[in-house]
């Protein structure tokens, strides 16, 4: 199957104006709830004065974390997310009540007089006031601000690195990033007349939401229904807090008795959601003359902010993948995510690797320079190939490994050998400075051994010969529904234009999982796969008479249904037809579950993920060195994905994921003054424009994957977290200077 | 009566709907929510809409602006046989869309781009277009999109205007 035209089951709608997101629902009656923060980082005592505000006109309520009948208080591994504040404030994001009115302006008028007081606390800003002896602790649960420690012991390193031909210690810091969907979080809640509330959002998970839902309301999973609807982007950012907004206006939905809307200020939105994890990442690299690099220490630091989210998960993946897609016989990591009073940190498309790439594929350039090796030499020596064994011990077989093969179709396709030979490493006689740069990068696909995986798949024919179908895996803009109807198209060999993704909601289908760590098109679509060989197996059994053949011999193609040797057949709307009148229900329910995976906490050693995609990203840039502007020339993207399906969606997965890695690299800084930050909209944050962006090229390979029942695994995540040591890479190339934080700001002093 | 003329259909307009931001008043006065809400700050590019033939963010001009102005919304680049304008019909399938909360702006902000260069080259159109942002596709199908476009127009001899067969 290959679609070499885009194809979306809901372009129609978007490209009309007519696709409808959470903000686009109304109800009769509708109230309009808005949130109501403090201008504290860290305080406690915290009391919230409505009385005026509820004299302010149109005021309905004003909710407190006193008023919520179940936990105020959630979260996907501790439950120490306020969904409403009460007694203490842990970061500036924190909210502390909710002001429901008849109109949005209401709402906004009287959330103004909402009075807030609380007592100030010395806040914990940087991950060095968080690990001092006697810092206040700032989490709820346990006493340290040290909430995740991940060690990984793989040989030995510390006795080899006196033997070593070069041995660098470097360090680097990445920087908070926002994910900047371009739709901020709205909810729409409605109390149902069978007792359940009914939530339209823009959240990234359904289910995830649906927790979040249930845990605020102190009801069962049973009394929430989450609808899909158009979502505005999510890029990991829309779990936690998205959840959080519908969880609130489903309590004032709950509370008041009518629908009610709570649509975030895109100042909200910057003010309140978690951001990418920050990193220190501190590493020891002992390299032989020759470039294999013998022996590692890595000791990295992430701030987690005022709340844990997922962060035991991202560091989690930091430290399987704590060296790039190098095998290294001897290399010890540890991995902590640190708690302090910024606002907090979560997942972002990437999830821990954009960080630890952006170390490692720079000392490996730095490491090739030193010893006077060719870039390109010094990772084809030391990266993963076929049964080569990872840091975490894991024999690399199964699949195929084709990370050299992406490398060499990069590298051809953008000239690397003789454009490398062109850098100015800072010396042009003009002002301008050329440089080239590239990273490689694996990436392990789906959760890994960070958690449960499994995900399923519902088919239900039609007896006009139409097809529904849904998965747990949620549309988020990404393409999703068009990937699974595609899939099922083809499994079934039937016309693609059968098949019709049903809107789907937590009632329908079963929990697949949250749609992260890029495992829609792999899981959800193992789903699609399991419950077609089940829908076929139904059909054939049921359709072998009237095609006059045993039902093993029964195939699906060319969109009917065929005896043996093609004597006889059937259309799909006799078929359907066929089966109403044996009184058969032609439905199926298939769930694909993940391979297994291994992993020991206590050495960080096992099976981590049960396949990885490879990846290479090149770029050619130029520096001004009157100004320090970079100016991107070319970019070269190459991922092997093991199964095209919806080639257009899948390029374009590539040329965003590698703009937001841009965006990272060089321009985004979600700044953190004080706990504080003065990026609130689009003006301070400032992401890659059309004009910040050179072509690009993508490269699909495709070594089908047998861990993944449609030979495909996914691109989301890979396609951004490559690209910013590339740039890095390519900036040194052309100045001569490194630059080990990012974003990274090039001064013209620096080029003297 | 003040009024205002929205995708060829001409409303009267309230004295207490002459201050709403235009954005506001088509979504919230005309449910006509095809217009997106992204920053209201004008600087993001996702309520764009065309007045009077140039590209407007619509979250910045009030509606007493637009008195007796022709406005065109996303919801009026179809035909009326329902047809799509070929620039619609070249997002679709050039891939230019993913989540979509972008696109009606990037729509209007081309189609403001076309009636006044018919032969836009790719760096126009990103000089034309960058105050449109969008997170989620890298913006290259989206210059392929106004790209073919407006060759579609050209070659086909197509009426460029929006709401025409």
């Amino acid at each position: 199957m290959r679609q070499d035209t885009a194809f979306r089951n809901d372009s129609l709608a978007k490209a009309t104006g007519r696709a409808t997101y959470a903000d686009d629902v109304s109800f009769a009656g509708m109230l309009h709830a808005v949130p109501v923060y403090a201008d504290y980082v860290a305080a406690k005592d915290l009391r919230v004065d409505a009385a005026e505000a509820l004299l302010s006109p149109g005021c309905v309520r004003v909710i407190t974390a006193a008023d919520v009948p179940g936990q105020a208080s959630f979260g996907q591994i501790e439950k120490d997310y306020p969904m409403l504040a009460s007694a203490r404030i842990r970061s500036w994001g924190d909210v502390c009540a909710i002001v429901v009115a008849e109109t949005r302006a209401q709402a906004k008028a009287a959330a103004a007089l909402v009075k807030i007081t609380a007592t100030p606390v010395k806040p914990v800003l940087t991950i060095d006031e968080a690990l001092e002896p006697g810092a206040p602790v700032v989490p709820a649960y346990g006493d340290s601000n040290i909430v995740t420690h991940h060690r990984l012991r793989h040989g030995n390193p510390e006795p080899l690195f006196a033997g070593c031909e070069l041995v660098l210690e470097e360090e680097f810091t990445t920087q908070a990033i926002e994910h900047a969907y371009m739709e901020p979080e709205a909810a729409v809640c409605v109390p149902r007349a069978d007792g359940v509330v009914e939530v339209y959002g823009s959240m990234q998970h359904p289910f995830s939401t649906r927790r979040f839902v249930a845990a605020i309301l102190g009801e069962p999973l049973s009394s929430v229904e989450v609808y899909t609807i158009s979502v505005g982007g999510g890029f990991g950012g829309k779990d936690d807090n998205a959840a959080a907004v519908c969880a609130r206006a489903a309590l004032a939905a709950r509370l008041t008795g009518r629908p009610v809307k709570l649509r975030y200020d895109r100042e909200w939105s910057f003010r309140e959601t978690y951001k990418r994890h920050p990193y220190r990442l501190r590493y020891k690299v002992g390299v032989s003359s020759e470039g294999k690099v013998l022996a590692v220490k890595a000791t990295m630091h992430a701030d987690s902010g005022a709340y844990l989210s997922v962060s035991p998960w991202v560091t989690w993946r930091s430290t399987a993948q704590c060296f790039g897609p190098y095998a290294i016989e001897d290399i010890h990591a540890d991995v902590y995510a640190v708690a302090t009073n910024n606002v907090f940190t979560g997942a972002m498309r990437g999830f821990g690797a954009p960080q630890v790439n952006f170390a490692v594929e720079q000392l490996m350039d730095m490491a090739a320079h030193r010893l006077k090796i060719h870039p390109l030499g010094m990772r084809r020596i030391n990266m993963v190939k076929q049964d080569s064994t990872t840091v975490t011990g894991q024999k690399l077989s199964g699949h195929t490994v084709s990370l050299e093969d992406v490398m060499n179709q990069v590298v051809h396709e953008i000239g690397f050998r003789k454009k490398y030979e062109k850098c100015s490493f800072g010396k042009s006689d003009t002002d301008e400075l050329y440089g080239i740069g590239l990273a490689v990068s694996y990436r392990g696909s789906s959760l890994g051994a960070e958690g449960m995986d499994f995900c399923s798949c519902i088919i239900n024919g039609q007896y006009d010969g139409s097809l529904m179908m849904e998965v747990g895996i949620h549309e988020n803009g990404q393409g999703s529904e068009s990937t699974m109807c595609l899939i099922l198209a083809d499994e079934l060999g039937t016309d693609l234009k059968r098949v019709r993704y049903r809107r789907s909601s937590t009632s329908a289908i079963p929990d697949g999982g949250t749609t992260v760590a890029t495992r829609g098109t792999l899981m959800g679509g193992s789903a699609v796969v399991v419950a077609a060989r089940e829908f076929r197996q139904l059909l054939s059994g049921h359709l072998a008479e009237r095609l006059r053949c045993k039902p093993e011999e029964v195939t699906f193609h060319d969109d009917k249904i065929w005896g043996l040797n093609y004597a006889y057949s059937l259309t799909w709307e006799e078929a359907m037809r066929e089966l109403f009148l044996q009184r058969v229900t032609p439905y199926a329910f298939g769930t694909f579950q993940a391979p297994p995976v291994s992993w020991d906490d206590t050495t960080g050693q096992g099976d981590a993920y049960f396949t990885y995609v490879y990846s290479c990203q090149a770029v050619e840039l130029s520096v001004d060195r009157k100004t320090g502007k970079v100016r991107l020339l070319n970019i070269v993207a190459g991922h092997d994905i093991g199964k095209a399906i919806n080639r257009a969606l899948l390029l374009g997965q590539m040329y965003g994921g590698v703009t937001q890695g841009t965006g990272m690299a060089l321009m985004e800084e979600f700044t953190r003054d004080g706990g504080k930050t003065d990026c609130l909209n689009f003006d301070k944050y400032q992401i890659p424009r059309m004009t910040d962006m050179p072509q690009m090229t993508g490269i699909i390979v495709e070594n089908h994957d047998p861990n993944s029942l449609t030979g495909a695994k996914g691109i989301g995540e890979p396609a951004i977290e490559l690209i910013a040591p590339a740039i890095a890479n390519a900036v040194y190339n052309a100045t001569g200077v490194r630059y080990t934080s990012m974003p990274i700001r090039i001064k013209p002093e620096d080029l003297a | 009566m003040n009024t205002i003329t929205i995708n060829g259909t001409s409303h009267e307009l309230r004295d207490d709907e002459l201050e709403l931001s235009l954005l506001e008043y088509l979504r919230e006065k005309r449910f006509m929510t095809g217009t997106k809400n992204g920053c209201e700050k004008g600087l993001c590019g996702t309520c764009t809409v065309v007045v009077d033939d140039k590209a407007i963010r619509s979250c910045r001009m009030t509606v007493r602006k637009a008195i007796g102005a022709r406005v065109v919304t996303i919801e009026g680049m179809e035909a009326p046989d329902g047809s799509l304008h070929p620039l619609q019909k070249a997002f679709i399938d050039s891939g230019a869309i993913q989540c979509g909360f972008c696109t009606p702006g990037m729509i209007m902000n081309a189609y403001a781009l076309i009636l006044r260069d018919p032969e836009p080259a790719r760096e126009t159109i990103r000089k034309a277009m960058k105050g449109n942002l969008c997170r989620c596709t890298g913006y290259q199908q989206i210059v392929d999109a106004v790209e073919s476009a407006a060759k579609v127009i050209r070659e086909q001899g197509l009426s460029p205007k929006a709401g025409r067969p």
